[in-house]
């Protein structure tokens, strides 16, 4: 009885949700972004672009850069780690075991899996080899497996720290190596309840001494109870000797990369915010992390914006909130940071590429792309640049999605599609 | 059964079992989620939202299903007015802001407030309505 009211009701929001708002791209980004007034009609936004293949088709590149497929049939790659020796990580997998709390989340569901991809969670690492440095990656063989989606990895002290969904292990490694040689040890426990948002991600200090987890909020905004979102919505500290761990910075609603910048070693994130105001709010941002700062989720947005969705309020948290530092735009769902090196090129050798996986709440979509953001002086400076586009066909169907972004400092980039289930390696030509 | 109609009976086709079950059924469904409406209301806790909804949801299966029995007897009436076409459209009109009301219960956390509340309160007494003029008992009609 329950499904046959769940599909009456899907096929009435599908009819309301085809006239929405009109789409022209109204998306602010930078430093100061124009906030429109919030807005909700009976039904949200959602456009799920309807997956194809790449066919012989390849993503968009700038003028003087290559890209090429560097693995396929993956199983949902994510996050990528550009190990000492050249090798590259995939961390494959999908977590969440949010229940379904209301029949907005059965029908929700439902369409947002349309615009994902049907391959099961990999739930572990590959390792991708080019020996001989001609740009093709030979070899592709699982380095470990059945770890519970994997999401974050970092290299220091010569171990491979992987962010799972509950829980940060490290793998022992030695250069050269294409397999674990053992399962892996626990070094912290993370939050794992419900899991609405399940990616851990991660970085670590430049000394290796701390490891940074982000965990993202147990909801939109607060729709499962605040008791959910104890410890969540953080940017964990981890001692990476002893395990011990400190909220390093609240209220950071889903910051679904980290990174820290090459030359201040200063901690970057880019961070999903809220969803069902309208089109063009929240935006999704790129931040410098402060240690001890509040970022306002759930009481508020960009700064000292009210979300009146939370009840009862707190408008002493709300006084402290920090704005971000650069808008991204509105539902572009940031997934991949990565701070570039001179081996890019002059044009992207200072800023940050962000891996945008696209939005799905949107009437005109927007991400899609990974954008590079330029910095001067260790902070964004002027507008974000295209640099992999083409994801979606002009026909309005999506061949892939990006996800994570890490820089080769062999003057690569390489960009995990977890739709099309490939890698992505783009080169500048010499 | 017998067929001793009489000359003011405009109603040939009482609501049978299975849709007095439904349309009685609608009653005590939307009150359900009224009363969960009131006690998120005063306390925050969101579990009363999430029961308001599936009471809703399930309100909304019922409602629509008597309804369908409403409009088939109100096609096979000899007189389209009356007792049988003001229930169908009372029930109409319950089916029809009961679904406004589960869109506004698809809302995320206090988005639903206040507006669900009077929602809620508004679809129940039309439930009560329908339901009271539907089962009302047809003078000389046999059952």
């Amino acid at each position: 009885m329950k499904r046959t009211n769940t599909f009456v009701l899907m096929g009435v929001a599908l009819l309301l949700g085809a006239c929405g708002e009109k789409g022209a791209d109204t998306q602010a980004r930078g430093p100061d972004p124009k906030l429109p007034e919030q807005q909700r009609g009976l039904l949200p936004s959602m456009k799920i672009a309807e997956p194809t293949a790449w066919g012989d088709q390849k993503p968009t590149v700038p003028a003087g850069y290559s890209v090429t497929a560097i693995a396929t049939d993956l199983q949902i790659p994510r996050q990528t780690l550009v190990l000492p020796n050249g090798d590259i990580l995939v961390a494959e997998g999908r977590g969440g075991s949010a229940a379904k709390l209301k029949p907005k989340d059965v029908i929700a569901g439902y369409i947002k899996a349309k615009g994902n991809t049907k391959v099961k969670s990999g739930n572990r690492l590959t390792l991708l080899r080019d020996a001989d440095g001609d740009g093709r990656y030979e070899l592709k063989t699982v380095f470990a497996e059945n770890l519970n989606a994997p999401y974050g990895l970092a290299f220091a002290n010569n171990k491979i720290y992987v962010a799972n969904q509950d829980e940060l292990v490290s793998f022992d490694y030695q250069a050269g190596q294409t397999r674990a040689a053992a399962a892996p040890a626990s070094v912290s426990k993370l939050p794992s309840e419900i899991n609405h948002h399940w990616t851990k991600s991660l970085t670590v200090s430049p000394d290796g001494r701390f490891l940074y987890v982000g965990i993202g909020s147990n909801s939109n905004i607060t729709e499962r109870g605040l008791e959910a979102e104890l410890n969540r919505a953080e940017v964990w500290q981890i001692d990476a000797a002893t395990g011990a761990h400190k909220p390093y910075a609240t209220g950071i609603r889903n910051p679904t990369a980290l990174a820290m910048h090459p030359e201040t070693g200063q901690l970057w994130s880019v961070v999903n915010e809220r969803d069902e105001l309208g089109p063009d709010l929240v935006p999704d941002y790129l931040t410098s992390v402060r240690e001890g700062g509040f970022y306002g989720w759930p009481y508020s947005y960009w700064g000292q914006n009210v979300d009146p969705r939370v009840q009862p309020g707190d408008p002493k948290k709300v006084a402290a909130a920090i704005k971000p530092d650069y808008s991204l735009g509105s539902h572009v769902a940031a997934l991949g940071l990565s701070f570039s090196q001179a081996a890019m090129g002059e044009q992207f050798a200072n800023g940050a590429f962000v891996g945008e996986h696209g939005s799905w709440n949107r009437d005109a979509p927007v991400g899609y792309k990974v954008i590079f953001v330029p910095f001067a002086n260790g902070r964004p400076s002027g507008q974000p640049i295209d640099f992999v586009t083409g994801f979606r066909t002009e026909e309005g169907k999506t061949r892939g999605r990006p996800v994570g972004v890490t820089v080769d400092p062999r003057g690569a980039l390489i960009v995990a599609d977890d739709l099309a289930n490939t890698v992505w390696r783009v080169t500048r030509n010499r | 059964m017998s067929s001793a109609v009489t000359a003011n009976s405009a109603y040939r086709h009482p609501p049978g079992r299975l849709h007095t079950i439904l349309l009685a059924g609608t009653v005590p469904l939307f009150l359900g989620a009224l009363l969960n409406d009131i006690a998120y209301y005063q306390t925050y806790q969101i579990q009363w939202s999430n029961f308001a909804s599936w009471l809703l949801a399930g309100a909304e299966l019922f409602c629509g299903l008597a309804l369908l029995f409403a409009l088939i007897n109100l096609i096979r009436a000899k007189q389209k007015s009356g007792q049988v076409l003001v229930y169908f459209v009372l029930l109409l009109a319950t089916f029809i802001l009961g679904l406004v009301d589960c869109f506004q219960h698809a809302k995320d956390a206090w988005a639903v407030m206040p507006a669900g509340l009077a929602l809620s309160a508004i679809v129940f007494f039309l439930s009560c309505l329908a339901a009271w003029v539907g089962l009302a008992p047809r003078t000389g009609g046999l059952q």
